[in-house]
């Protein structure tokens, strides 16, 4: 075990380094802010993370897993190209920027621009799943893989998601639960039922969810869900004439 | 018809040395040239014709030529048949001007009002030929001074450092704006040389993976191809926060130049938009820009340098100041006559200064702040000849990027159609037809040819001047002056006036 | 026409130079003798001396030496110097006429400790302290010019032919254990005794010979870090270069001169591990601090005598010792007039830097 205290990110990353070469796990406690942590972490390692980790946490994150059992800062699993981060809490901006492939899952919120630019590649896809709700532009430039967004807990008058959500979505899914705002959806959306794929795929990331969080699989069932996909994968195609 | 626009140019065929062979029907991508079976004769529509000289460089006979086509608009300074043909252009499709290559615009170009030295009586020239003439050139951090046990033995351990053997290096042009064999050339040709080609956002192949070595791997808004094994494998990485093309916008790979290569390449699916975002939506801020620095030297134990690149704009030296106070080992500046496959032409034509101003800007700036020497600064946006190189390494630049040299070097007749990908030359182009038209090896040793070609003329015009180390022409300004400038540009640039 | 410093004049030269590593005295006429035979290599127009070792009465106490246009400047000097200075003597240096030296500036000199109270409220180490209020000075005050402040040393110059300079300041009277010497040749006519060399900040100075191609690069590099080139010559920028890496940096001499005059590439490629790793990452450093063109230079210092030749030796210089001293000279006459019989002599290349080192304590200084 490690504990992080008041010491610069540089050298609990590297002691978290040379941890893991020797062991596949390792516990990080009292974290107040320190970067990049499990950046770039290989998989079959794994790290617990207590307090509140800094910003960029798991970036380029490539097969490693994640555990935080506290509230995440901006750029969660930026750049990941693989394996899991499971946080129970919420987090802040820009998670999952890029993400190419591996799965989130975020007890509570998300804050602004959660999934930007998410892609998929051969049978690399990535998947976000948020319990509670989002902020704005959810899913921006998205080009590939699944966001779900489960609308749990929610207080009257809180929303599923923010303003512009998929804006320039061009690819990739958003699964949402319950009623949500339509009014904040970007142009170029369409709205969908689920097909027997994605039940079966939803069915899944849900059973984690409820499994990491001790959610209710039944309940959270319970209430239908609608797929969000863009109108047209070139939603720029037009945009420009040669001169 | 409202919606015309007089074509660019003609094909001019003289039938007397035309022998109806077919050869520019096969090579033109454009479709200007046609077999009519019935008459078993050539035929030409130039209105496609980009004046890319392909077919006349193949034609065996020599029978083809190009020709500006003339349609005179009455005269009018103001509303040239430029302005009016975009609107028309515009007016047909209610779509944004897309123009490819650098600015063409008549800006003024300080390279050519600025006038180099060469010693006479008071210190000797030297002749590189017979005499060492060192052109190396190192790029990364330097710590403010080394540490030593002894003369002879240093305690300092030093940053990652970029030893390379010209100063001069291979701009970003992606796998995707570029084609494969063409990408494949600067590699080898890097390699060749020693110095580095660069990736720009589009992932590296894996056919070039081999040349990591060699390559500056690019990380931009749209991370595509970003991974561990991308970051580690490389010379250095950079970031690319804008291109002086067309700064402040992102970047649009189209769909339809996304085939299996390039899409194995940006790991993204075949036949998707690549879209960059315009910022990087983890940078909103400058110290967010020390935030990725320093997860990219995370990711690869501060093994690799790391450049930030960001166009020539209003503000750039306190820009280049901030980037290297963010952490960035290398600071890259894009002029607004840097080159692109593809950009709004209202953006490329209109946005962002020359790099000769903010060069020398920047430079002072860094010496102002006592922190020039700590990083390198790598000037970019039009180099066409070695004397700019000089003149950009005299300005305080420590190395240069080139791209539309070498573009040129392989074949490229600046048609300023790369944006069409229908690139006849099989550089800008995916069409498998038009790209095995580049042959990597005869490319390569075209563009080892020039850059050692300036290599030399480089030792040359440093030999004049008594100068035998590339290291006493970076930010000698005395080297310069200049001709027919402005007191304030002079100031700028930090040079006097010729005869001063 | 420009004074000095407003416009960068190119200058040839002579230089000579001599130690006694022990400390033993040498008189003033030596180096005169020595200097003068290579009358040809100047043209009249700026000559000089530095001389150490010659004010062991006032061994621990700054020796001032300031040219002063007019008594405005002097007194607008001395009211900055009695306030940052606690000044012990203030003196016109004795000079005699000579015919060929022209009316010059009044010529001062002052002994004193720097004032402790306002050193430490500036926050500076003394040398510090006392090379910011020469810049002051310089930079500050309109025809005032300090161009001598090291401690137990001094520089003598002026326009003319260094051996008229030596009779002018009566160099005779004066016994060091270092000299150094310069005759210019500008191209220009500066026509102000500022300009002439030796250049010295502290303790130390610098006589050099030839015009170095990577001025403005070496000027813009050190001017990073607080320096400013206000003279616009070679010597200059290359006494600055050395504060800079020995007082800066505390760097030994032999180091900062490898800085200076590193080796080429081709030869670090060829090098053992160690070494190659030393000149490559000072090169890499200090890239900005490479000299380039022709110079010799000759760098003198209460700790020894350092001379250095450009890298591909396109200005000659030579060297001889004899016993407890040695000789440096643009021409190996120029050493032979003095020392007709030396143990050795050759000539200073490019690659070997020659450091002569005084081997007498600080404190067996303070005995003298």
């Amino acid at each position: 075990m490690i504990e992080a205290g008041l010491r610069r990110y540089e050298k609990i990353n590297d002691e978290i380094k040379s941890f893991l070469t020797k062991n596949n796990k390792c516990t990080v406690k009292d974290v107040n802010g320190q970067r990049y942590i499990g950046c770039a972490l290989d998989e079959g390692k794994t790290i617990e993370i207590y307090g509140t980790p800094g910003n960029d946490m798991a970036c380029y994150l490539n097969g490693g897993k994640i555990i935080v059992y506290g509230n995440c800062q901006d750029a969660v699993g930026n750049t990941m190209n693989g394996g899991e981060i499971i946080v129970h809490g919420h987090s802040g901006d820009a998670m999952g920027y890029g993400m190419r492939d591996g799965q989130i899952y975020i007890k509570d919120k998300v804050a602004c621009r959660g999934g930007i630019h998410m892609k998929e590649f051969r049978d690399m896809r990535p998947v976000l799943v948020i319990g509670q709700n989002a902020g704005s532009f959810l899913g921006e430039y998205m080009a590939g893989g699944t966001i779900v967004i489960l609308g749990l807990n929610l207080k009257r008058g809180e929303k599923l998601f923010g303003t512009h959500c998929a804006s320039g979505m061009h690819g990739g899914r958003i699964f949402v639960r319950g009623s949500f705002p339509k009014e904040n959806l970007s142009d170029n959306i369409k709205i969908e039922k689920l097909n027997k794929d994605d039940e079966k795929e939803l069915k899944a990331y849900v059973k984690k969810y409820c499994k990491y969080f001790g959610a209710d699989f039944e309940t959270v069932m319970s209430k239908p869900f609608r797929k969000l996909v863009p109108a047209t994968s070139r939603p720029y195609a037009n945009l420009y004439t040669p001169n | 018809m409202i919606g015309y626009i007089p074509r660019k140019f003609t094909v001019i065929r003289d039938n007397d040395l035309c022998t109806n062979c077919g050869g520019c029907v096969s090579q033109c991508a454009n479709e200007c040239h046609s077999i009519n079976a019935e008459k078993n004769r050539v035929l030409t529509n130039s209105n496609n014709c980009v004046a890319c000289h392909r077919c006349v460089d193949m034609c065996p006979v020599s029978a083809l030529r190009i020709e500006k086509y003339i349609c005179d608009y009455r005269n009018n300074a103001n509303w040239t048949p430029e302005y009016q043909q975009e609107i028309v252009r515009q007016a047909n499709t209610g779509s944004t001007l897309l123009s490819a290559m650098g600015n063409p615009k008549p800006y003024p170009i300080y390279w050519d009002k600025i006038l180099l030295n060469a010693s006479q009586v008071t210190n000797p020239s030297i002749d590189p030929l017979r005499e060492p003439m060192e052109i190396r050139t190192i790029l990364g951090r330097k710590p403010d001074k080394i540490e030593i046990e002894k003369k002879g033995k240093s305690l300092t351990k030093m940053p990652p450092q970029i030893i390379l053997e010209t100063p001069i290096m291979f701009s970003a042009m992606s796998f995707g704006s570029i084609s494969l064999n063409a990408q494949k050339a600067l590699a080898m040709a890097a390699k060749e040389l020693g110095t580095i080609f660069n990736t720009g956002e589009g992932g590296l192949h894996p056919d070039l993976e081999s040349f990591g070595k060699y390559a500056a791997v690019q990380v931009a808004s749209g991370r595509f191809g970003v991974h561990k094994g991308y970051l580690n494998n490389c010379r250095f990485i950079e970031i690319k926060i804008g291109q002086g093309a067309k700064p402040g916008i992102g970047g649009h790979l189209p769909g339809e130049k996304v085939n299996v290569e390039v899409s194995n390449a940006r790991m993204i699916p075949e036949g998707s938009d690549a879209i960059s975002p315009a910022p990087h939506h983890d940078i909103y801020s400058i110290e967010d820009l020390r935030q990725l620095i320093w997860s990219l030297k995370q990711a690869t134990d501060a093994t690799k340098p790391v450049a930030v690149k960001i166009a020539a704009v209003h503000n750039i030296a306190a820009i280049a100041s901030g980037c290297a106070r963010a952490g960035a080992d290398i600071v890259v500046i894009d002029g607004f006559r840097g080159g692109t496959g593809a950009a709004p032409t209202r953006i490329r034509d209109n946005v962002g200064i020359p790099i000769e101003l903010a060069l020398a800007a920047a430079d002072q700036r860094l010496r102002d702040e006592g922190i020039r020497s700590t990083i390198s600064l790598v000037a970019s946006g039009s180099f066409r000849c070695s004397s700019d190189i000089v003149k950009a390494i005299a300005l305080g630049a420590d190395a240069c990027y080139v791209a539309s040299a070498p573009l040129i070097a392989m074949g490229c007749h600046m048609c300023h159609t790369c944006n069409t990908g229908k690139c006849n030359w099989g550089i800008a182009t995916q069409k498998p037809e038009l790209t095995k038209r580049l042959n990597p090896n005869m490319a390569q040793k075209r563009i080892e040819n020039l850059v050692n070609a300036w290599n030399h003329e480089i030792k040359e015009i440093m030999g004049g001047m008594g100068i035998n180390a590339i290291d006493s022409l970076r930010g000698n300004r005395l080297m310069l002056r200049g001709i027919g400038l402005t007191n304030k540009e002079l100031e700028i640039l930090g040079i006097i006036h010729a005869g001063e | 026409m420009l004074k000095e410093g407003k416009v960068r004049i190119p200058s040839g030269c002579a230089i000579a130079a001599i130690i006694d590593r022990k400390g033993n005295m040498i008189n003033g006429s030596e180096i005169i003798k020595s200097i003068s035979l290579m009358h040809d290599r100047s043209n009249g127009l700026g000559g000089g001396f530095a001389a150490y070792g010659i004010y062991p009465e006032h061994k621990d106490e700054y020796a001032i030496h300031v040219f002063y246009d007019s008594a405005d400047a002097r007194k607008k000097c001395e009211e900055f110097l009695f306030k940052h200075f606690n000044i012990d003597v203030a003196e016109r240096i004795p000079t005699k006429q000579v015919a060929n030296i022209e009316k010059g500036p009044d010529i001062w000199r002052y002994f004193g400790k720097a004032n402790r109270v306002r050193m430490k409220n500036a926050r500076l180490d003394e040398e510090e302290y006392v090379a910011k209020c020469v810049t002051n000075v310089n930079n500050g005050i309109d025809g005032a010019y300090i161009f001598s402040s090291g401690k137990n040393m001094g520089c003598f110059k002026a326009v003319g032919y260094p051996e008229d300079v030596g009779e002018f300041y009566m160099l005779d009277n004066y016994n060091a254990y270092i000299w150094t010497a310069h005759g210019r040749f500008p191209t220009n006519t500066p026509g102000w005794w500022g300009g002439s060399h030796p250049f010295n900040i502290l303790d130390w100075s610098i006589v050099h010979n030839g015009e170095i191609s990577s001025y403005d690069a070496n000027r813009r590099y050190i001017e990073q870090f607080g320096y400013k080139c206000t003279m616009q010559t070679d010597t200059e920028v290359i006494t600055y270069l050395f504060d800079h890496l020995l007082r800066h940096h505390r760097l030994p001499i032999d180091v900062a001169a490898d800085v200076l005059t590193a080796p080429e590439w081709e030869e670090i490629d060829r090098m053992e591990k160690d070494k190659k790793e030393y000149y490559t990452t000072l090169r890499s450093i200090y890239s900005g601090a490479l000299v380039n063109g022709p110079f010799s230079v000759i760098l003198g210092s209460n700790k020894g005598l350092l001379a250095i030749n450009d890298r591909l030796k396109l200005r000659s210089l030579t060297a001889a010792t004899k016993g407890d001293k040695a000789y440096f000279a643009s021409e190996e006459s120029a050493i032979r007039i003095i020392c007709p019989d030396p143990e050795k002599v050759w000539s200073v290349s490019g690659a070997e830097p020659v450091f002569i080192p005084l081997e007498i304590e600080t404190s067996e200084v303070e005995d003298l």
